[in-house]
C-alpha cells in the first residue's frame, strides 16, 4: 500500500471517529480506535529479506489496552471464555485469576484496569469478537515509536530513559486505570508505562532471548522468513519486549501482561 | 579416604554453625600440583544415595562444605525476584537479583555432581529471566534451558565436571542490563578431597552500577543506559550496596584464625584490582582454578570471573577490603572491612610508636638559625656569626650528602671543602659552584675529580651567602665572607665553560 496524503489521513481519520460511538471512548465494550497512517518503518529488529525498512499499512489501534470491564462483557456473551471453561491449552490455570469469580471482577480487579492475567489464545478471540484482530508486532512498534509530539522518538536518550524506568520495575503496585498517561502523536495512549501487550504474531519473533547469539543464530530455531536479530542494540526497551513475548507461550499469561485490538482500514 | 558416615557428620557439624573441625582435610593435592585432567576426568559416575537439596546462603555467608566423598544429585531452587533495595544511603536502585541478594545465593557443590537446577521467576516480576552458570558444560551454561517468563518456572540439569569458583549470571537480552541490575552469583565446584579446611569463609562480589543520578544523589535512581554503554560506572560495590560490608555489617573474625574469602567480579564492565589493605594473601587460587600462588599483595579478577584467597590473621585490627584501582575505593563505594579481634600483637606490628614532626634534613633548631639571619640580613644587620650558623643549617641539606657534614668529601668521588687548597686560592668558588655547577676535571688538594655538580640554582641569594660564608669560616679555610649581593652578582655571570 502506497503511503497516504496527509489530507486523505484527516478524512481517514474523521471517518473513523464519526464510526466509533465516542461513548465508547471509556466505557464501551468495543473500545475506541484510532486512525495510525501507515509508512515505512526502521525496526530495531533486523529482517534479513526486508532491505529498506518495514511497510506498514495504515491502521487502526485501540486508544487503551483492553479493560477488565470490556473483556467481562466478552466472557459473559462468549462463556466458553470463562475460566472455569476454558480449555487449558488456551489459557493456564491462572487466566484471569484475579477475577474474584469467572463472570465478577471484585477487587483485585477494577472495571477500568487494564486485563492482566489473559491468554494469547483469548485475547485474539476477544478481538475476533469486535470485527478485530491483535496487532502485528511491527504495527505495535510503529505505533509505539511515538511520544506526545514526534511520530518517530526512538534516538531520543530521555524518551528511552522515560521508557526504561518502567519496563525496569516490578509491577508489585496495582495498575493504574488506562486512559491517564498523555496520547502519544497518534492519539494512541498507554503503550508504555501500563502493561506488557500481546501482538499477534508474538511468536514468531525470532530472535533470541539470549542476545548474545546475535550474528550467530542457531539455526534449528528459524524458519522460513529468515533470521531476524537486533539491528539497534542500543534500544534495550525493544530488546526487553521481544524477550518478554519470546519467553511466552499462547496460553501463558502473566500479572502485568494485557492486550489492545487493531484493524484493517478500508 | 573417609567413610561416608565420618563425612555426613563432619557436614552436619558446619551445619550447626561450629565453623572450625579440629580434624583436618588432607592437603588438597590436586589443588596445586600435578594436571587435574579437567572435565575428562571429572565424571565420577552417575549420583548415589537420595538427592540432596542444596543449601543456598546469601552473602557474605558461604555454605558449609558438602562433605560428599561420591557423587551425589543436587537439586538447586533459585529464585529471581526483581526489587527495589538500598545501593547508598537515601539512594534506591531497582535490582533485579538470584535469590532477594545482590550477589545471588552462593550455590556450593562437589565435582562430579548431577546438579537438578530450578529456576523461578516470581509472578510480579516484569521481566523474563535465565541463567548462565559458568561451571555448566553445555551451550549458553544452562541460559537457553532456563529461558523463564515472570510467573513460571523451568528446570535442567548439569553435570559438574570441572571443579573450581564459577561466576553465574543472567543471560536474558538486553544481557548487560541485567547484569547491571545484579543479576550474578556464585558456584563453587569443591575438588573431589575438598578444599582445605579454614576457620572463617566469606563470598564477596564486585560489580559497577550505572544509575541516572550522581554518586550519591538522593531518591530513586534508575538504571542509565548511556553511562553502562559507555563504561562510565556511578558506583562500583561489593555486596550490591555501599556499606553492605562495613560497621555493624563488617566481615568479622579472630586473630590466629585463617580466613578464606571466594571472590568474585560480577562486573558487568570493570575488572578489579582486589587487595586487602594491611594483609597479604598467603594463598590466591587465581582465576578461581585448581592451583594456587602465594605471598599475593593484590589480584586481579575479571568480569565475569573470580578467585580464592586465603590468609591467617595475626594483627587484631580492620582490613579495608577495596578495588585498588582506587579512585572507585574512594569516590565509587568498593570498600569493605574485615575486623579482626585478638590480643595485639606488637612483636609483628607494632602499631604507632612515634609521632612527631618530620622536616627531613631541615631539622628544627637549625631552621630556627636560618630565620634569624634572614630577619636580621633584612633589617640590615646582618653579622657574619649569623650567616655561619644559618649556613651551617642549610650545608646540613643537600651540601652534607656529597661533601660530607664534615667537608671531607669522597676522596676521588666528591672532592673536600675542608682545608681546600681551591678555596684558599679562589674564594669565591664555593659561591659560583652552587649557582653555576661544575664540570669536567678538576684537581683539590692533590687529588682529581671528575663528577659533576649540578647546579643549585633553586637557593635564594640569601642561602649561597650563607653556605658559602659557612665553607669559607670552617674546616681550617681561610674564613671570609659572602653578601648576599655579591651572591646575586655571580648568579648573573654566565657559567664558566
Amino acid at each position: 500500500m502506497n503511503q497516504l496524503s496527509l489530507a486523505g489521513l484527516g478524512r481517514l481519520a474523521a471517518l473513523l471517529f464519526l464510526g466509533m460511538p465516542l461513548a465508547g471512548a471509556l466505557a464501551g465494550e468495543s473500545g475506541e480506535y484510532v486512525a495510525v497512517p501507515g509508512g515505512v518503518f526502521q525496526s530495531a529488529l533486523r529482517y534479513e529479506d526486508v532491505k529498506d525498512g518495514v511497510r506498514i499499512a495504515s491502521f487502526a489501534l485501540m486508544r487503551a489496552p483492553v479493560t477488565n470491564e470490556q473483556l467481562l462483557a466478552f466472557v459473559k456473551a462468549n462463556p466458553a471464555w470463562r475460566r472455569d471453561r476454558v480449555p487449558s491449552v488456551f489459557a493456564e490455570s491462572r487466566f484471569l485469576s484475579h477475577w474474584k469469580g469467572p463472570v465478577e471482577l471484585g477487587p483485585q480487579a477494577l472495571p477500568q484496569q487494564p486485563v492482566t492475567w489473559v491468554s494469547w489464545f483469548a485475547a485474539g478471540a476477544y478481538c475476533e469478537a469486535q470485527g478485530a484482530r491483535l496487532p502485528t508486532w511491527s504495527e505495535w512498534e510503529f505505533a509505539a515509536a511515538a511520544d506526545e509530539t514526534r511520530t518517530d522518538a526512538r534516538r531520543d536518550p530521555a524518551w528511552r530513559e522515560r521508557i526504561l524506568d518502567w519496563y525496569s520495575r516490578p509491577s508489585t503496585s496495582a495498575l493504574p486505570r488506562v486512559g491517564l498517561q498523555a496520547p502519544n502523536a497518534y492519539g494512541v495512549q498507554d503503550l508504555h508505562g501500563l502493561v506488557w501487550e500481546w501482538t499477534g504474531d508474538f511468536s514468531s519473533l525470532l530472535v533470541s532471548g539470549d542476545n548474545r547469539n546475535q550474528g550467530d543464530a542457531d539455526d534449528t530455531r528459524f524458519c522460513g522468513a529468515g533470521a531476524i536479530s537486533m539491528k539497534d542494540n542500543d534500544d534495550y526497551a525493544v530488546m526487553m519486549r521481544v524477550a518478554m513475548l519470546s519467553s511466552l507461550e499462547g496460553a501463558d499469561a502473566t500479572a502485568n501482561l494485557g492486550f489492545r485490538c487493531a484493524k484493517d482500514l478500508p | 579416604m573417609k567413610s561416608l558416615m565420618t563425612c555426613l557428620a563432619f557436614a552436619v557439624l558446619l551445619a550447626a554453625g561450629c565453623s572450625r573441625d579440629s580434624s583436618t582435610s588432607p592437603d588438597a593435592v590436586s589443588m596445586n600440583s600435578g594436571d587435574s585432567s579437567g572435565s575428562a576426568k571429572g565424571d565420577f559416575g552417575p549420583p548415589q544415595g537420595e538427592p540432596v537439596k542444596a543449601m543456598l546462603t546469601s552473602p557474605p555467608n558461604v555454605p558449609p562444605p558438602t562433605g560428599r566423598s561420591a557423587p551425589a544429585k543436587v537439586i538447586v531452587e533459585l529464585e529471581v525476584i526483581e526489587k527495589e533495595m538500598a545501593i547508598s544511603e537515601g539512594v534506591t536502585y531497582t535490582f533485579w537479583t538470584f535469590g532477594g541478594t545482590v550477589p545471588g545465593s552462593f550455590i556450593r557443590v562437589r565435582q562430579g555432581d548431577t546438579v537438578e537446577f530450578h529456576l523461578m521467576n516470581a509472578p510480579d516480576n516484569k521481566m523474563p529471566h535465565n541463567i548462565d552458570l559458568h561451571g555448566v558444560t553445555g551451550p549458553g551454561g544452562g541460559a537457553a534451558s532456563s529461558f523463564t517468563a515472570p510467573g513460571h518456572q523451568s528446570r535442567f540439569t548439569f553435570k559438574a565436571l570441572n571443579a573450581g569458583l564459577f561466576v553465574y549470571h543472567c543471560a536474558t537480552a538486553p544481557v548487560g542490563m541485567h547484569v547491571a541490575n545484579g543479576m550474578y552469583g556464585l558456584m563453587l565446584v569443591e575438588p573431589p578431597e575438598g578444599l582445605p579446611v579454614v576457620d572463617r569463609e566469606y563470598y564477596v562480589m564486585q560489580g559497577d552500577f550505572y544509575t541516572t543520578g550522581k554518586y550519591r544523589e538522593k531518591g530513586h535512581q534508575p538504571f542509565d543506559m548511556q553511562k553502562a554503554i559507555d563504561e562510565r560506572p556511578t558506583y562500583v560495590l561489593f555486596n550490591g550496596s555501599e556499606g553492605s560490608l562495613t560497621g555493624d555489617k563488617a566481615l568479622a573474625a579472630k586473630t590466629g584464625e585463617t580466613v578464606r574469602l571466594y571472590v568474585g567480579n560480577g562486573g558487568p564492565n570493570l575488572v578489579t584490582s582486589f587487595h586487602v589493605i594491611g594483609e597479604i594473601f598467603d594463598k590466591v587460587w587465581f582465576e578461581g582454578g585448581a592451583r594456587f600462588q602465594e605471598n599475593v599483595q593484590t589480584t586481579l579478577i575479571p568480569a565475569g570471573g573470580a578467585a580464592m584467597m586465603q590468609f591467617k590473621l595475626e594483627v587484631p585490627g580492620s582490613y579495608i577490603l577495596v578495588d585498588h584501582s582506587i579512585f572507585r575505593a574512594f569516590n565509587k563505594g568498593a570498600l569493605a572491612i574485615l575486623k579482626a579481634e585478638g590480643p595485639e600483637n606488637k612483636a609483628i606490628y607494632s602499631g604507632k610508636e612515634v609521632d612527631e614532626m618530620y622536616l627531613g634534613d631541615r631539622a628544627q633548631p637549625n631552621l630556627a638559625a636560618v630565620a634569624t639571619a634572614a630577619a636580621a640580613a633584612s633589617s640590615g644587620k646582618l653579622t657574619v656569626a649569623q650567616q655561619i650558623k644559618a649556613g651551617q643549617a642549610l650545608f646540613a641539606g643537600t651540601c652534607s650528602t656529597c661533601h660530607q657534614a664534615d667537608g671531607r668529601g669522597l676522596e676521588g668521588v666528591f672532592p673536600p671543602l675542608a682545608k681546600s687548597d681551591w678555596i684558599a686560592r679562589e674564594p669565591e668558588i664555593p659561591a659560583t659552584a652552587m649557582l653555576h655547577g661544575l664540570q669536567g676535571k678538576i684537581t683539590v688538594n692533590g687529588k682529581d675529580y671528575t663528577s659533576v655538580m649540578p647546579p643549585m640554582s633553586q637557593l635564594t641569594d640569601d642561602e649561597v651567602a650563607n653556605i658559602a660564608t659557612y665553607v669559607l669560616n670552617s674546616w681550617g679555610n681561610p674564613g671570609g665572607r659572602v653578601t648576599k649581593d655579591e651572591a646575586a652578582e655571580i648568579r648573573k655571570r654566565p657559567p664558566a665553560k
